[in-house]
Order: C-alpha cells, then structure tokens, then sequence
C-alpha cells in the first residue's frame, strides 16, 4: 500500500466517485438532476483517462479522453436536455418505491462484482487493474436502475451510465480499447440516442406519456 | 511528565466544554449570515445558559427522579466522551480504556436516558420525541459504527489516538477511497445525531417535525440549561470525531508539552471555524426532509459507509 503513488491513488479515488455517483443516480428521483450526474460521470471518465494516459505513457488515451469530453460531457447531455425541453419532462419526478431495498440490492451487486473481479484483474498488467471490481459494479448498478426505472428517458440515461461503465472498465483493464473501436462506439451512441429521441416521441405522442408500463397494453392475450 | 498527562486528561475535557458553547454560536451566526439575517453574538449560547441557571426549576407534578436525574447522565455522558476523543493530543490515559466502541455506547447510554426522561412525564409531545428520536438513533448507530471500522481496518486498532497516531506518522500523504465514502457518510450521521437540517430542524418549534425539542419540552432552568448544554457539546465532539479520524493534521502525538499543545489548539480551532461554517452553509441549502425520508437518508449512510470498507477490502488490502 505505501508503494502507490500519487498518481495511482488519486485514480482510485475518482474510481471511487464514479461507484458513489452510481449509486447517487439510483436513488435520484428528479430526471433532470439525473442528466447532471452523467455530466458528472463524463467528468469523472474523463479525469481518470486523461491520468491513465499521462501515468502509463499511452498517447492514444489523450485522443480517447478529448472524445469522451467531447460527447459525454458536452453533446449527449446538451441532447438529452434539449429532449427534456421539447417532451416538456424538465420538472418530472419518477415515484420510486422502497429506495433503502433498492440500496441494499446495490450493495449487493457492489459485493458479486468485487469477487467477480478479483482473479480477472490479477491477470491484468496495467497501473489500476484493481479498479476493475469497481467498473463492473458502475456496470450492474447502471442494469439495476434500467430495472427499477418505469420511465423511457430514466432508461435511456440508465444505458449511457452502464456504457460510462464499460468505457472505464477497458481503460482499467487493457488501456482503453483501438481507437477505429472507440469511434465507432461513440457513434453508435450518438444516433442511438437519436433514435431513442424519436422513440420518445412517439411513445409520447402515442400515450400521453413516457412510462413504459403503457406499452403492455400492446400486446395481444 | 506523567502528571502533566493527566492535567491535561481533566484540561482537554473542560476545554471541550467551555468551546461547545462557542461553536454552536458559531454555527447560528453563520446560518444567519447566509440567510441574509442579523446574526446573534457570538456568546448567545453562554447568555442563555447564564439566564437558564439563575431559574428556579420547574418540574411536572408526576416527575419520578428519572425526569430530575436525567440530564446531569446527559451532560455526564457527553462531557466523558469528549475525554476519550483526541481533540488536542492523544496522550489522554481514559482514551487507553475505553475505545471508539465504547464511545458510542456513550452516545446511546445519553440517548436512552434522553428518550425514557422525554416519556415519563407522560405528556403527548415528549412520547412523540422519543419515538423519533429511538427510530432515529437505531438507524444512524450501525452506519456510526461502519464508518469508525473503516478507520480501524485501516490502522488494525479500535483506539481514536492510534488512528490519528497512524495517519500523523505516516511516511507520505496517502489518499484513501474508503476514507472518502466514509467521510460522507459520516456528515450524514452527524447532521442526523445532532438533529441538523435534513433531519430535524434545531431552531423550529413545529410540531409535526420536531424531534430533539419535542424531547425537551418539560425542562426548564438548569435541567434545560444542562440538557442544552450536552447537546452542543454532542455536536462539538462529533465534529472532534470527524476531525481525529479524516484531517487529524495539528494533533500532539507525543506527549503534552506546553508550547505545542497550544499551537494544537489553535489548529483545532481553526478547524472549528470552517467546519462550522461549512455545516452552516449545507444546512442552508438543503431542505428538511420528511420524516419518513429520514430512514432513506440514513440507510444511504450505512451502505456509503459499508460501500467504504468494500472499496478498502478492494482497493488498499
């Protein structure tokens, strides 16, 4: 432990903002209090990849921080809000029932993603293989607010923190994946939630309403 | 060398008790600043003690000795456990004996006698109190004591002064995740324990949120003197929990010498300044909530303060 340094631990910490900003977004009620915790988990993304590119000399990562700068924290949530504007959903509330079980249940998958860790990152090479167990937790406990979630834009937001998740997972595992890859994933989340947008509107248009339990009205017994 | 361990043992107890006053002034007048309010003097809380003492006591006509004898445990409890705690140095011979674990069993002891005083004048109000006050206290005691074992997995001891002697003796600045989760989780417990905003709001008398002055309603004159007295001196020590287990910086490590304890001081002082003011500006900007969120708030504390020893198992092993 006294042999880390500086660097090292200040990577562990904003590991560690990213799990507490997990668990902050699933007890958030207040969507639009949800799209400034992703902006504050782009940031957080951010930070740490900029610090693993500067500590483990992997160039690549600066182009792959700017990228996430670039989409996580200014285009995707300057979307998202201008949806919230048009769908006219900035004040929504979500009922949430039964926070603390939802909590524990958390703590839970905190706990399986920690064992589930342990021997994949002890035949990890890089600087903050440790933080693998935390990557997966942000990865589960974003699958967890998806389940919990009744609403589509909650959802949606759900997808984004779970792909934040994975993006730190490669980074504390393998530095990051090729950046031919990384493009095409930063892509596909940009006309994803391009679509996903379009969905809204329908859904909306279609039940007055964005909660999802409309749509099993749908189908046939 | 000895002696003067032990005159400080008795100095650092009475010192916590004369600045307890001062920092909860400190803390009205800097919630009145921020709420754009004329502040009252710095010295308010020792005014009213003065005024409470020159009272003669009243005391309901079904009071059995429990209601009498009350607050002088209260006080008794509160001015004990700001001996344990290494505000200024960690040479304090009680600190030996009785560890953080027995800490918070002081804190509960205070509370029992609180909540059983509360109901045994039998009025509606004092019942209400204690029933808070116990769904309260059983909620914020686990995630107490899951952040305190956070500090004890680190330094492999359960005393205070061997965790402000580990991280002062230290060879570099070592950051702890953990520590972080904790930390938050220890702010949540300490506005909750000290009836702070989100939870109970200490300068309001409305009945349907009210929880420590439901409680103590039925004083009056010293008894309320006292009982104010120990719940400011509650707070008082745990901001000097806070501050022996996250920013122990200042703190004598060996011995008493004179010169340095002063300049302990000084550093606890300053400390008290911007904690204080820090509590004052998060109590101005957060909302109370109500009472039934109360156990949300405080099951987020436990599992931030278990999600702590997790990232410790993970992260620093």
């Amino acid at each position: 432990m006294a042999t880390m340094n500086f660097a090292t631990q200040l990577l562990q910490m904003l590991a560690g903002a990213l799990l507490l900003i997990s668990f902050a977004m699933l007890a958030e009620r207040r969507s639009r209090r949800l799209v400034t915790l992703l902006v504050w988990q782009g940031v957080v993304l951010v930070a740490s990849t900029a610090l693993v590119a500067a500590t483990a000399h992997q160039s690549h990562l600066y182009y792959s921080a700017a990228l996430t700068l670039l989409l996580k924290v200014g285009l995707l949530p300057w979307i998202l809000l201008r949806l919230m504007r048009k769908l006219g959903i900035e004040r929504d509330n979500e009922p949430l029932v039964n926070v603390p079980t939802l909590m524990l249940v958390g703590l839970v998958l905190v706990i399986f993603a920690f064992g589930l860790a342990q021997p994949v990152s002890a035949l990890a090479t890089t600087i903050i293989r440790r933080t693998l167990g935390i990557a997966l937790a942000v990865v589960l406990l974003a699958f967890l607010m998806i389940l919990a979630r009744r609403k589509a834009f909650t959802q949606v937001i759900g997808f984004l923190a779970l792909e934040n998740g994975l993006f730190f997972a490669a980074t504390s595992t393998t530095y990051g994946m090729p950046l031919v890859v990384e493009l095409g994933i930063a892509l596909d989340l940009l006309v994803g939630v391009f679509i996903f947008g379009i969905f809204f509107f329908q859904i909306s248009e279609q039940f007055d309403s964005l909660d999802l339990q409309h749509l099993e009205s749908l189908k046939e017994d | 060398m000895n002696m003067a361990v032990y005159v400080w043992q008795i100095g650092g107890c009475l010192l916590a008790i004369a600045l307890a006053p001062l920092f909860a002034g400190w803390v009205t007048q800097c919630r009145a600043w921020l709420q754009n309010r004329s502040a009252p003097s710095l010295w308010q809380p020792y005014r009213m003690l003065r005024k409470l003492l020159h009272k003669d006591a009243a005391v309901a006509t079904h009071a059995s000795p429990l209601f009498r004898s009350a607050p002088y445990v209260v006080f008794a409890t509160m001015a004990l456990a700001a001996a344990i705690i290494p505000s200024v140095t960690t040479e304090l011979p009680l600190a030996r004996v009785a560890d953080a674990i027995a800490l918070v069993g002081l804190f509960a002891t205070g509370r029992v006698f609180m909540a059983l005083a509360a109901m045994d004048v039998g009025t509606a109000f004092g019942t209400l109190g204690a029933r808070r006050e116990m769904m309260i206290g059983f909620l914020t005691e686990p995630a107490l004591l899951m952040v305190l074992f956070s500090a004890f997995l680190m330094f492999g001891s359960t005393a205070l002064p061997a965790i402000v002697e580990g991280t002062l003796t230290a060879h570099q600045f070592v950051l702890h995740p953990s520590l972080a989760f904790a930390g938050v989780a220890f702010v949540m417990v300490l506005l909750a324990e000290n009836a702070r905003l989100p939870i109970d709001n200490p300068s309001t008398h409305l009945e349907l949120t009210m929880i420590h002055e439901a409680m103590v309603l039925e004083y009056s004159a010293r008894h309320l003197a006292l009982i104010e007295w120990a719940s400011w001196l509650k707070l008082f020590n745990y901001a000097c929990i806070g501050f022996a287990v996250f920013m122990p910086w200042g703190i004598v490590v060996d011995g008493a010498d004179p010169r340095r304890l002063v300049l302990a001081i000084a550093a606890l002082l300053l400390k008290l300044v911007i904690a204080g003011a820090a509590l004052a500006l998060f109590e101005t900007v957060s909302a109370k909530l109500r009472l039934f969120r109360a156990p949300e708030f405080l099951t987020m504390a436990f599992l931030l303060a278990v999600l702590g020893l997790l990232v410790h198992l993970l992260l620093e092993v």
